[in-house]
């Protein structure tokens, strides 16, 4: 597992029923691209989360393909309808096989 | 044709002028304090200055934004490092800093005082030696580097915990001709293009230098995450970066002389809310 990797997300904790969300998710790693050298000249290892998704109550919201241009520490934002009283699963999935996991109860009242 | 280039420069260097003044906006962290980014100069400034201004005024609408809210400034990421830090034990003495300071958030109202005299001591310290202080004689450990990583989320760590409070640096008294060493060095032309701190961040704020906003060269948002580099960045990094590009040997950070500078730069943004971790470019 790379050093240093947080997940973490911020979802209101209430909504009303079909409302739009806005959802902040942020990952601290350092997304090294695999295209830079160290001082002695060797490419050091390409090592990035690659892959995140979010579902809610098992249907998928979003699934985002991550490119090594992206920078350190991954901010995405995203809004989402929210039909009931439920729960948000955030996964990243990071090039070392680690798979960092996040969830967030919402209620709709 | 020599007047005629004469017009034409003019005209370049006034143009984009009009449009540099600092922005007039509310910042409101979290949506809940309201601090202050622009007030009255204090009197030790009042000849220079009418009111003194965060850096925070001088920056974009989005990097403004980033700052507004704890979980979209990429320098609270720092901060929950230093958190860590505060709490773990380290050092012969095993202790962390909670064994005697607490909760972090007990340190509120420590970073708008420093740097103070210190009394044992007889010299004025920075929160950084300070910080070290604590390592060595109370902890037991080793000292850190004075900008390293560990130190810079520390002291971003600390910042955080008086966000809204007005810094408010003593200048008087014993500390006084440390304060007046640093007034000296602000306004001591350096390197080969003769510029003092005073000559961009007095006489020109709110002006361009090149793509670049001159800000008041405040600290009360120190340490900052810069854009420009994805970390935390310590107000004597930022120092020498100034000096270099005055194409100048630079002081080393925690120098005498940068310690003195930080008294007088810190003094001259009396009144203005600590922000730090502050946004900028």
């Amino acid at each position: 597992m790379a050093s240093g990797v947080k997940p973490r997300v911020k979802v209101p904790k209430t909504a009303a029923a079909g409302e739009a969300i806005t959802i902040k998710t942020l990952i601290s790693h350092r997304m090294e691209s695999g295209q830079r050298k160290d001082d002695e000249g060797n490419i050091i290892p390409r090592s990035i989360i690659n892959r995140f998704t979010c579902e809610f109550n098992g249907e998928n919201v979003v699934d985002v393909v991550l490119e090594p241009a992206i920078s350190t520490n991954p901010y995405l934002e995203f809004e989402a309808l929210v039909p009931e009283t439920g729960e948000f699963k955030f996964t990243w999935y990071d090039d070392d096989g680690s798979v960092y996991e996040e969830t967030k109860e919402i209620t709709v009242g | 044709m020599m007047r005629l280039t004469g017009a034409l420069l003019a005209v370049l260097l006034t143009a984009p002028m009009a449009s540099a003044d600092p922005v007039d906006d509310t910042l409101i962290l979290n949506g809940e304090t309201e601090m202050v980014t622009r007030t009255a100069a204090p009197d030790h400034v009042s000849d220079a200055m009418d009111e003194v201004l965060s850096g925070w005024h001088f920056r974009g609408t989005e990097t403004r934004a980033m700052q507004e809210d704890d979980f979209d400034n990429p320098g609270m990421i720092f901060v929950e490092k230093a958190e860590d830090t505060w709490n773990a034990v380290e050092g012969s003495e095993d202790k962390s800093c909670a064994s005697c300071h607490g909760a972090s958030d007990q340190m509120a109202g420590v970073r708008p005082t420093y740097p103070k005299w210190n009394e044992e001591a007889g010299e004025v310290r920075t929160l950084e030696m300070q910080v070290n202080d604590c390592r060595k004689n109370r902890m037991g450990a080793e000292e850190w580097k004075y900008t390293g990583a560990d130190m810079v989320n520390m002291t971003a760590l600390l910042a955080s915990v008086s966000r809204g409070l007005p810094m408010d640096v003593a200048i008087d008294g014993p500390a006084q001709s440390t304060w007046e060493q640093g007034k000296e060095l602000y306004y001591t032309r350096f390197g080969q293009l003769e510029l003092s701190c005073a000559n961009c961040h007095e006489d020109n704020y709110g002006n361009m230098i090149r793509a670049d906003h001159l800000s008041q060269g405040q600290i009360n948002g120190f340490p900052v995450y810069r854009l420009k580099n994805t970390k935390l960045n310590a107000a004597h990094d930022r120092f020498k970066g100034c000096i270099r590009d005055t194409r100048a040997e630079t002081f080393k950070p925690g120098s005498e002389e940068f310690i003195a500078l930080e008294l007088y730069v810190a003094s001259r943004g009396n009144g203005l809310s600590v922000e730090g971790p502050a946004v900028r470019n």
